[in-house]
């Protein structure tokens, strides 16, 4: 693998710029006769906007405008769109209701805009938008999907009656209710996947500068994938053409999906800049983050699994309701559909699987892909019915699972998926031995004598990642293509530049892409950069989300390095009087195989550049470019084991021992894969036993600040105990799986399956706080 | 407007500035000194810690004209020249980062922990002093190690000077 080839444990090459405070991110940017945008939110969850008054605004220190919803529509700005198509069990499409960027009429969520300031700083703006006076008058609200589908609740948009989005539906109804009847034993079992806030440590941010002379835009902007934020806001809202609209996303502080959408405050400081004829800047507050991010999960669920006489899983029937929030985020519609109820089969063979998925707006912060998106949800609702099997049947969860594990691959599934290969045993044998399984009975009785309750629990997760065939998603509905790019840009010195459409916001892809182009040419990484996230500079690409940059991204680099290399070793050939077929790369040397004969990479290039004595007909330069599309999802999996202690007289929850056995396929960097590992763990334990957003009944958010939002500190996890096994993924010729999300899909269910077991009681909630914890423990 | 002088990384500054100016303002928007950053607003996430007369301060929980007088350190002043302070060191050997957005304020507040306990540092206390600090990307797990990791090296650099 070389020091720095695949497999190499090398520190990352982007780190200098962070640890020395020079880091760029959008807020870090200022632009000459820059405006401070602030914006103006609706305080109700749903009300009539009657009127806004900005007279005496307008009239206060720096301020340059005060722009409104309807002058929204009177430029013709488009509303925002949602770029999956869904489509009901009765063959009706799904109910958009409109969502403008600045609500003209009628707001539906806390925190949606009504109006902007534009002023000379950001101080003055907020002080005039204290003085902009807006006319509400409030209406009934919702907020939880109980509430949304009763008769006569509240109405959101009159494209949906009743606050259906769809009723989609998956799998064979028939065959699984054959199997349900004739079921030795059914479990059945009713959970909630808690709503949360993604909170990206950098805020959401926007700089919009028009030049009027081009009529040419550029936008700065925390994006995960600028060139899907180019196309949205060129094809669908109005901004600018193309090739008049430039996006940039620098670093960009942490993404977990958020980031992926196009929001009304890109739009409105686009559109004001050119409007007020200045650059205009946007940071959001913590505050407007929980109110404005799309939100993650918030599904209510009820599942039944039958099972036969040996335990064996003949049937699972899942009827889901999902929250929407007030409006259809860009890609929410496929959440809880074709990343969710695709995944429902688990690591499991399940001959008959039918899920009901019924779509609901509340008026509440728009829902959509959150770190794992759909999948964290199918995979707790099966591990937790797992476990509840294993407790109902009498039998130990590990053996129950192994009973069912998927062994010969490929797997088709009854719900779309069809699993390339993988080893579930293996992955389970090395958490089960990783955390000494067996020696659990006796660390129990000795922690029982201490007055705790220790508890272990499994999780045996597998997700599709490697985002993904675009065939295959343009057939279930999806709007855009998600193959990806690559350039390789070979200077005439021999350095080499990596131009990606994926995009790096935390992931150390300007430390990883290099190891495969060191591997294959045996140059040092410092001789390579990485160029992404300027659609100035990259051509095209979809970016970076559902762990698809490694399975996706850098294959599509491979493809244009191969295309390179090609090219190189006809020169190299020529310039060696060798056949091309006898050149290898080795030690960034092109060499005459089994001859001294060689040439420097650096020399090879200089030629195609001088182009003085190349192969005839050949032209000039060394750049090759590559797209990518995947033949199939890729399927990471693996088994979480959680050991953990609950103090029964307060219900607070410690950790014992955690441990994680994945199998990602091939590992590029294994210390970023494992630091991958280590953030999504904590957000799927954040979101076992710390995290909720809440809205009151009347969809006022309760927890809108950090003070009211239980973020995971250091002290409230663990260290982890990580290993790998590995089937490589036979559909990308790396044999890369993903690991990006994996920790945040399978650790929730780890955690809620230990705590039940330490408790003794099956029924439990997340995020189990100690004060729930407490009440179950002590419930009759 | 006031004028508050303070040293920053060394170097004297006058800024006239806002009575409301916060600290972190001061810094990043009159100083363009961006390397600390703006994560909640409310105390909590610890993304803009800097020292001020030698202890860890939330930049963004003071007023600009209460570090009149003060002797301010920010992330672009730790290193020597080219030589990372050992805590930037550790963070990068260790990958105790990922988006690099809460790194700066980690760094920082990590600095001051290990002052404030010497060598006397373990795991628990490390998570416990971080409480302070979020972050988002890396479950703190190369964080700790980090932390413990400089612990180690500025005992060493201490001894060596």
């Amino acid at each position: 693998m070389g020091v720095e080839g695949i497999g190499a444990r090398v520190v990352r090459k982007e780190d200098k710029r962070f640890i020395t405070g020079k880091g760029r991110y959008v807020d870090d940017i200022k632009l000459l006769g820059m405006t401070h945008a602030h914006f103006i939110r609706s305080p109700h969850a749903h009300a009539k906007v009657k009127g806004i008054d900005s007279s005496t605004a307008l009239k206060m220190p720096g301020v340059v405008a005060v722009l409104t919803g309807q002058q929204l529509v009177d430029d013709k700005v488009g509303n925002l769109i949602c770029g999956w198509a869904i489509t009901s069990k009765d063959g009706s499409p799904m109910k958009m209701g409109a969502w403008p960027a600045m609500a003209p009429e009628t707001v539906r969520f806390v925190g949606q805009a009504v109006a902007v300031v534009i002023a000379d700083s950001k101080n003055l703006a907020r002080d005039a938008a204290e003085a902009v006076v807006v006319d509400y008058e409030e209406l009934p609200a919702v907020a939880d999907v109980h509430a949304a589908i009763k008769a006569g609740a509240p109405q959101l948009h009159p494209e949906a009656p009743g606050n259906q989005v769809y009723d989609w539906v998956i799998g064979d109804e028939g065959a699984t209710d054959a199997a349900f009847a004739k079921a030795a034993n059914v479990v059945k079992l009713d959970v909630t996947n808690n709503r949360l806030a993604p909170n990206a440590m950098e805020p959401r941010a926007a700089i919009a500068d028009y030049d009027q002379a081009e009529e040419h835009f550029t936008l700065y902007t925390t994006s995960q994938n600028p060139h899907v934020a180019r196309l949205v806001l060129s094809a669908f809202y109005n901004i600018a053409p193309e090739h008049k609209l430039r996006v940039i996303a620098p670093d960009v502080g942490g993404g977990f999906g958020s980031k992926i959408f196009i929001y009304p405050e890109e739009m409105v400081a686009l559109w004001a800049s050119k409007k007020v004829g200045r650059p205009v800047k946007w940071t959001s507050d913590r505050t407007e983050a929980f109110l404005t991010d799309a939100h993650g999960r918030d599904h209510v669920t009820h599942a039944e699994m039958a099972f036969d006489a040996n335990n064996k899983i003949t049937g699972l029937k899942v009827k889901t309701y999902a929250n929407f929030g007030a409006y259809m985020s860009l890609f929410s519609s496929s959440v809880p559909t074709y990343l969710y109820a695709t995944l429902l089969s688990g690591q499991y063979n399940i001959p008959a699987i039918h899920a009901e998925v019924i779509g609901v707006y509340t008026n509440t912060t728009p829902v959509d892909a959150y770190r794992g998106a759909g999948r964290p949800e199918a995979s707790y609702l099966i591990e937790r019915l797992m476990e509840t099997a294993a407790r109902q049947l009498n039998v130990d969860p590990a053996a129950l699972r192994r009973t069912n594990f998927i062994t010969q691959f490929p797997h088709q599934t009854p719900v779309i998926m069809a699993y390339d290969t993988g080893d579930f045993n293996a992955s389970l044998d090395a958490a089960m031995k990783a955390i000494d399984y067996a020696g659990f009975p006796a660390r129990k009785a000795k922690a029982k004598a201490d007055g705790k309750l220790r508890g272990i629990g499994v999780s045996c997760y597998i997700e599709a990642c490697g985002i993904a065939p675009s065939k295959a998603v343009g057939s279930l509905g999806a709007g855009v293509g998600l193959w990806e790019s690559a350039e390789v840009r070979v200077n005439p010195v021999g350095t080499i530049e990596i131009l990606t459409g994926s995009h790096s916001h935390g992931q150390g892809h300007e430390t990883t892409f290099c190891q495969l182009v060191a591997d294959r040419l045996g140059v040092p990484i410092s001789q390579v950069s990485i160029v992404h996230g300027d659609t100035d500079k990259v051509q095209f690409g979809m970016g970076t989300y559902g762990s698809r940059s490694a399975a996706v991204g850098l294959t599509a680099i491979l493809k244009a390095m191969e295309k390179m290399e090609s090219k190189a070793k006809k020169i190299a050939a020529h310039a060696l009087e060798a056949s091309e077929a006898d050149i290898v790369i080795e030690n960034g040397e092109f060499k005459v195989t089994g001859t001294d004969k060689a040439i420097a990479f650096p020399m090879v290039a200089l030629a195609a550049y001088t182009a003085h004595n190349l192969p005839e007909g050949m032209e000039p330069g060394l750049k090759e470019s590559a797209f990518y599309d995947p033949t199939n999802f890729t399927f990471p999996a693996g088994t979480y084991i959680c050991e953990l202690e609950v103090d029964p007289g307060t219900g607070k929850t410690s950790f014992v021992n955690f441990v994680a056995a994945d199998d990602f396929g091939r590992l590029i960097n294994p210390m970023i894969v494992e630091g991958q590992v280590h953030g999504g763990l904590v957000q799927g334990i954040g979101q076992a036993l710390l995290e909720h957003a809440i809205y009151d009944a009347n969809g006022q958010p309760v927890t809108a600040s950090f003070m009211d939002y239980a973020m995971p500190r250091a002290d409230d996890v663990p260290s982890f105990n990580l290993s790998h096994t590995t089937t490589l993924c036979p559909g990308n010729p790396l044999g890369i799986k993903g690991c990006g999300e994996a920790g945040a899909i399978g650790a929730s269910a780890a955690v809620i399956n230990a705590i039940t077991d330490a408790i003794g009681k099956n029924n439990l909630e997340m995020p189990a706080t100690p004060d729930r914890v407490w009440r179950t423990i002590h419930a009759a | 407007m006031s004028t508050v002088k303070l040293t920053v990384n060394g170097k004297a500054v006058a800024v006239d500035v806002e009575d409301r100016t916060l600290l972190v303002q001061l810094l990043r928007d009159h100083l363009n000194l961006t390397g600390t950053h703006v994560g909640c607003d409310t105390s909590q996430c610890g993304a803009c810690v800097v020292h001020m007369d030698g202890r860890a301060v939330k930049s963004c929980t003071m007023l600009a004209g209460q570090a009149d007088g003060a002797n301010v350190t920010t992330i672009e002043g730790i290193a020597k020249g080219d030589e990372l302070h050992p805590m930037q060191a550790a963070f990068r050997d260790n990958h105790g980062l990922q988006c690099g957005y809460c790194t700066p304020g980690m760094i920082m507040s990590a600095i001051d922990i290990v002052h404030r306990h010497g060598g006397q540092l373990d795991e628990p206390t490390v998570r416990h002093e971080l409480e302070g600090n979020i972050c988002r990307c890396t479950g703190y797990h190369n964080i700790v190690k980090a932390v413990l990791d400089a612990a180690g090296r500025m005992k060493v650099s201490q001894a060596a000077e």
